[in-house]
């Protein structure tokens, strides 16, 4: 306890904020699986949510997009709540959370993104589908637009959700383990397209996983085990200390060893 | 041919083909979210439901029933919700444990009520009557165009197709976010779609075609109708609309030729009597759904 940092962020911080946290706690009916938690997203950078098994990270980020209710907790993006912003908010699931067998093709679920611009009845006209071939492109997906979505490689299929975020034309991208059982090109794919987005001023925030590549991939890391353990950008938060706090005991020591 | 046609064999055929497709229409998405045995549950929630309304009202009658029925599903529909959400049990066992425990409830209160008095059965609910509903007064091809004998067609008819009509409509119109909430619910919540209520507007529209199919052709085509054309599209096409269509087709399909192999197929193999229009409905969908699972172009494990 007498780790943790002081609170960070005045309100005002918040209300610029492209995505604060203030006080959340989640529970799926047991113990809270997010407890207490403030997060505080730096506009135009990229952010990686890190943490042990179990520690919140997927729920944190589903909390901040409405998809689970939480229990206490404040969640703004650009000082207003989240529901009233989710036209500047993408998100990119967990690829595992998605029936692929599901009848629909590659083109089709990019157009889901523009599902705004499209509402419940306009036709999808020419110049949304040369919108939804520029995403793929952006992805090098282009040549698998009419594929059934079965039939991709988990890369593949990861590189399409990436390409229905970015028809969202969003200035917040929320992305759960994009680099999950990926391949080495979808990943460095992946990587790319995320900085190119971060440079354009948009704001980028991962779920991720692979603690070797923190450095070389995120600008800040929030690192959480059902409380908030650190944030900041890389070089003071993700430190041997604070990694050692959120992992305790599971962190193997060759890890935390060639970081010291 | 032309009168016995016209007044005997096309209403049932109309009925039931309408049936099979506001069934098969909600089955694809439930085919989808993997809840297709909620096209079951409800088919059987519907007992109590009717019995309820008897005891209420003391008639068997349409309205009071259609209403009691409509009630029960409802309450299936809102108890299988909950038991899912805040039982965390997954939908098959949610559903299992509602409708078990209301055709149960359904079945205790049928013996437990004086209903000898009145046709209210078992047998009834299951195969419905198709063969019943008849057009008397029609004199041929010609009464389809005649106002005052169209009038006189079995009301089954008119609420079928009224219902059809409105599940057809409502499919049509929320299809995007229906699609949406089906395939990655996650994200079309984070666009401020109500997975919530979408999940309940298609068990809904499930139990309404449930409920008026019910009444008119019984639950055996009722069950069959969710899952088999929309199982069998499935295997025909990896795009959903194309699959809806297909989907229609095989409905259709197993409406028309099931009527036509009850009523003359035993003829032909020289029988003397028919045998029940929605069993053979059902069977020769069963039948479409074998033939895609063996010869479809997509199939998932060829």
């Amino acid at each position: 306890m007498s780790m943790r940092l002081a609170r960070p962020g005045t309100s005002d911080k918040a209300e610029t904020s492209p995505l604060a946290v203030r006080g959340l706690t989640v529970s799926y009916g047991g113990d809270p699986v997010v407890f207490s938690v403030d997060m505080t997203v730096a506009p135009g950078q990229m952010t990686a949510i890190v943490g042990p098994n179990g520690a919140g990270k997927s729920t944190l980020l589903k909390a901040c997009l409405g998809i689970v209710k939480p229990l206490a907790g404040r969640i703004t993006a650009w000082g207003k709540p989240v529901a009233r912003q989710s036209s500047r908010i993408a998100y990119v699931p967990q690829r595992t959370s998605i029936d692929w067998d599901f009848p629909v093709t590659v083109i089709d679920v990019v157009l889901m993104g523009m599902y705004r611009d499209l509402g419940l009845l306009r036709r999808v006209r020419p110049q949304h589908r040369e919108a939804a071939m520029a995403c793929l492109d952006r992805v090098g997906m282009r040549d698998f637009a009419d594929r059934q979505i079965g039939q991709l490689s988990g890369g593949q299929q990861q590189r399409v959700f990436l390409a229905r975020a970015l028809a969202q034309q969003a200035d917040l991208f929320l992305l759960d383990e994009p680099f999950a059982g990926v391949d080495a090109a979808t990943e460095s794919a992946i990587i790319a397209v995320l900085k190119a987005l971060r440079d354009e001023g948009r704001t980028i925030v991962a779920v991720h996983h692979d603690l070797s590549t923190v450095e070389a991939y995120f600008d800040r890391v929030f690192l959480i085990n059902r409380r908030r353990i650190a944030e900041g950008p890389v070089s003071t938060a993700f430190t041997t200390d604070t990694l050692h706090e959120a992992y305790g005991g599971r962190l193997s020591d060759g890890f935390t060893a060639r970081r010291a | 041919m032309g009168f016995e046609f016209v007044a005997l064999s096309l209403p049932p055929m109309v009925i039931g083909t309408l049936a099979a497709i506001a069934c098969a229409l909600p089955g694809n998405f439930l085919l989808l979210r993997r809840q297709s045995l909620i096209g079951d549950a409800i088919s059987h929630v519907v007992l109590p439901g009717i019995v309820v309304a008897f005891l209420l009202t003391g008639v068997i009658s349409t309205l009071p029933m259609m209403l009691g029925a409509a009630g029960a599903a409802l309450v299936a529909v809102l108890a299988i919700e909950a038991i899912r959400r805040f039982g965390r049990v997954e939908p098959g066992a949610a559903m299992g444990v509602v409708f078990t425990a209301m055709f149960a409830g359904g079945v205790l209160l049928l013996e437990q009520s004086d209903t000898s008095s009145v046709h209210l059965d078992v047998e009834h609910a299951l195969y419905g009557n198709l063969e019943s509903l008849i057009w008397l007064d029609a004199v041929g091809w010609a009464s389809l165009v005649d106002p005052s004998a169209l009038s006189l067609l079995p009301p089954e008819l008119f609420r079928m197709a009224g219902v059809t009509v409105l599940v057809a409509a409502v499919v049509a119109l929320f299809w995007r976010p229906f699609v949406l909430a089906t395939f990655d619910e996650g994200f079309a919540r984070s666009l401020g779609l109500p997975t919530g209520l979408i999940g309940l507007a298609i068990a809904t529209l499930a139990a309404l075609a449930a409920v008026a199919a019910f009444d008119a052709v019984g639950s055996i085509i009722v069950i069959a109708m969710f899952i088999c054309p929309p199982a069998a599209a499935r295997m025909m096409t990896d795009r959903l609309g194309a699959q809806v269509a297909w989907s229609l087709g095989f409905a259709t399909l197993s409406a028309v030729l099931g009527y036509v192999m009850a009523g003359y197929g035993p003829l032909w193999l020289g029988r003397t009597d028919a045998v029940s229009a929605a069993g053979m409905i059902a069977t020769v969908s069963g039948a479409v759904l074998l033939l895609a699972t063996l010869l479809g172009p997509h199939r998932k494990h060829p």
